[in-house]
């Protein structure tokens, strides 16, 4: 997905992954309305019809797309850097790991510290502190004062009790 | 009670303190979000949507239309000093204002800007009260087929008329729409597309969809561009005032931004980006100093910002008259409505008359606020151009997952969140819109509603779609809608409808 360094010169093979995802999402569509039960009553069409309608769609789509891709020039993909892409998403899968269990200030932090990283702030001492202290304040804002229910670890048990 | 009454009735309540205290919270993110670029008003809304889950609706109402309204204003601010548009419809507005920047002339331009802002905004907002009342009456005659064309005719501009590809833009729709069908069928309560997980039940939630697009994918996309040059903020030199002849040149542009504003909002025919380019190709026209454009023209400024605002005025007409967003901010605040149990439309009027004429009103608030923000207290938003970039994105991302953490907390939602994250960095990378894809999600089942009805009444006989003159009149309109843009297109103007085709707002 983030095409490496070699994504800048082949447009149409992007065209051809595009087409090729559009139809899997519509067949999954029609195929999901061949499955469910057709309570069709007066309508004529029942809980699967638009189903039928938005994934055929989508397959007639994919067959443009990849008609677009013979073409050429359809997609043109800049080059793109892998690491920040990396450090982000490394960054909200802590935050999913630890929110849970470690408190919304721990897991803010870690996800703040990553993105800054992706973006080149690569000063931990500096930005893992700064994320500790703004997902601190979004703590004591949002569920202390805006009621907003969010998880609780250490830090905020220490200051807030429970 | 006529309009003006009920106008009257409605600032009496916006101008109690507690939504006083709403609208200035919405103006000021909304300016705040206009002035940093990267972050529009749609998704400040769908970032706050969550946030207001116990809060009072007609509070939250009022803060959301101020965000859309600061949004606008706050965006022209940053296309003057940084030539980065804020928000995609201040685009144009970086073409002559950050050239008046340069010359000096940056006071003039944010003066311009945000008065012709508040000159529209106010218009606007009085045009929309008294236009309110008469779509509602026509709205009551509608039954759903023809809410359902409507409906398709939303569908066909957001994705196909304007942008560099038809194909692209319905793709993101259809992905949309293929979105929209998870979870229980609300005709008859067969569950479709969940495979068994019961988040999924509920469908996906617009806030987590347009919250990973918009904020995720983003800074996905940014930070993976590779050998980008920073802009640099340029100063603002001298005083803000404008002299008599920018006053002179200026007034014009802002009556007839606000002109071409407002109907090109009312309409579905895309947002207040549209609304802009407009202006300023008219106002280039109408100009008589022609040789200035592109050198730093203050009527390039006054315009289109004009019009950006009066469109975003115009958008709230469908969306409250008829439930009809035709922006992704729109689309977005729908969902707002929703949350607090309300379904924008003609009913609403006659149900929550209150509700909708302070909002109504305070959307006149509102832009007095703006003016006094955007103009002596400019300086202080400058000073936000200044937030290094590796900040300012690790704490959109922090906000980003705080509204899902805070209302759907599980896992299961959070990876969404990262999954249609990575699916708005590849749409943004292929040169795919994101705004058809939040449309198509929280319009799809309504239309899907629609169009079952509207079968169930005729006993199953497609013609119905037809037999009614407004919805043919609708569906014709909605075929014109693609196949003019393909004409022009393969003449070789596509060129123009690419510079048109908006993302955010």
């Amino acid at each position: 997905m983030t095409g490496g360094e070699a994504g800048g010169r082949r447009p149409d093979r992007a065209a051809f992954a595009i087409a090729l995802v559009l139809a899997a999402l519509g067949v999954l569509l029609i195929t999901e309305a061949g499955r469910i039960p057709d309570k069709a009553g007066y309508a004529g069409i029942g809980s699967g019809g638009v189903l039928w309608l938005i994934g055929g769609g989508l397959v007639l789509l994919a067959l443009g797309t990849a008609a677009a891709g013979l073409r050429g020039g359809f997609v043109e993909v800049p080059a793109q850097k892998a690491g920040p892409v990396l450090w982000i998403a490394g960054g909200i899968v802590a935050q999913i790991v630890l929110v849970f269990w470690a408190g919304f200030t721990i897991g803010a932090g870690a996800l703040f510290a990553c993105t800054a990283a992706g973006f080149g702030e690569r000063r931990f001492h500096v930005s893992v502190p700064a994320g500790l202290a703004l997902g601190f304040l979004v703590y004591a804002v949002f569920d202390q004062v805006l009621k907003l229910n969010l998880p609780a670890g250490l830090p905020e048990r220490l200051v807030f009790g429970n | 009670m006529d309009t003006f009454g009920l106008l009257l009735d409605g600032l009496a309540a916006a101008l109690q303190p507690a939504m006083l205290a709403y609208a200035l919270a919405g103006v000021t993110l909304g300016t705040l979000v206009g002035v940093l670029p990267g972050i529009g008003p749609a998704l400040t809304v769908a970032l706050l949507l969550p946030v207001t889950y116990g809060l009072d609706p007609a509070g939250s109402l009022i803060m959301f239309a101020g965000i859309y309204y600061g949004g606008m204003y706050g965006g022209s601010t940053t296309s003057i000093l940084l030539n980065t548009p804020g928000e995609s419809a201040s685009i144009v507005t970086a073409l002559e204002g950050n050239r008046m920047a340069r010359a000096g002339r940056g006071g003039p331009a944010l003066a311009t800007a945000a008065i012709g802002s508040f000159v529209a905004g106010l218009l606007a907002t009085l045009a929309l009260a008294f236009l309110a009342p008469h779509i509602v009456r026509l709205a009551l005659m509608f039954g759903p087929r023809e809410y359902f064309a409507l409906m398709v005719l939303a569908f066909v501009t957001v994705s196909a008329t304007f942008g560099d590809s038809a194909l692209k833009g319905v793709s993101s729709l259809f992905v949309g729409l293929a979105l929209a069908t998870v979870g229980i069928d609300q005709l008859t309560g067969q569950a479709r597309l969940s495979f068994g997980v019961p988040q999924l039940l509920d469908g996906i939630e617009v806030t987590t969809l347009a919250v990973a697009m918009f904020a995720i994918g983003e800074t996905l996309f940014v930070a993976a561009q590779a050998g980008r040059a920073d802009d640099t903020v340029l100063a603002i030199r001298g005083s803000v005032r404008m002299t008599a002849e920018d006053w002179s040149r200026s007034w014009r542009p802002w009556l007839r931004g606000t002109a071409i504003g407002f109907p090109i909002g009312t309409m579905p025919a895309g947002g207040a980006d549209v609304a802009s380019f407009l202006s300023y190709a008219a106002e280039r026209r109408a100009s008589r100093h022609p040789e200035e454009f592109g050198k730093g023209a203050i009527e390039g400024v006054a315009g289109p910002e004009a019009a950006n605002n009066a469109a975003a005025a115009g958008t709230l007409v469908p969306l409250l008259t008829l439930g009809l967003p035709t922006t992704a901010t729109a689309a977005i605040m729908l969902a707002g409505f929703q949350q607090f149990g309300l379904q924008p439309g003609p009913l609403l009027f006659a149900t929550s008359p209150g509700l909708v004429w302070s909002l109504i009103a305070s959307l006149l608030v509102a832009n007095f606020m703006l003016l006094v923000l955007n103009l002596p207290l400019v300086r202080v938003w400058v000073k936000l151009l200044e937030i290094p970039r590796p900040w300012l994105y690790a704490g959109i991302l922090v906000f980003a997952t705080l509204g899902t953490i805070g209302v759907n907390p599980s896992r299961t939602e959070l990876t969404m969140l990262l999954a249609f994250g990575f699916m708005g960095y590849a749409m943004r990378l292929f040169g795919y819109p994101i705004a058809p894809v939040v449309v198509g999600l929280i319009l799809g089942p309504m239309a899907e509603q629609q169009l079952r009805r509207a079968l169930a009444i005729s006993q199953g006989d497609p013609l119905t779609l037809v037999q009614s003159p407004i919805a043919a009149t609708i569906l014709a309109l909605a075929l014109l809608a693609v196949v003019v843009p393909l004409i022009l297109r393969r003449r070789g103007r596509g060129r123009t409808l690419a510079a048109l085709g908006g993302d955010e707002d």
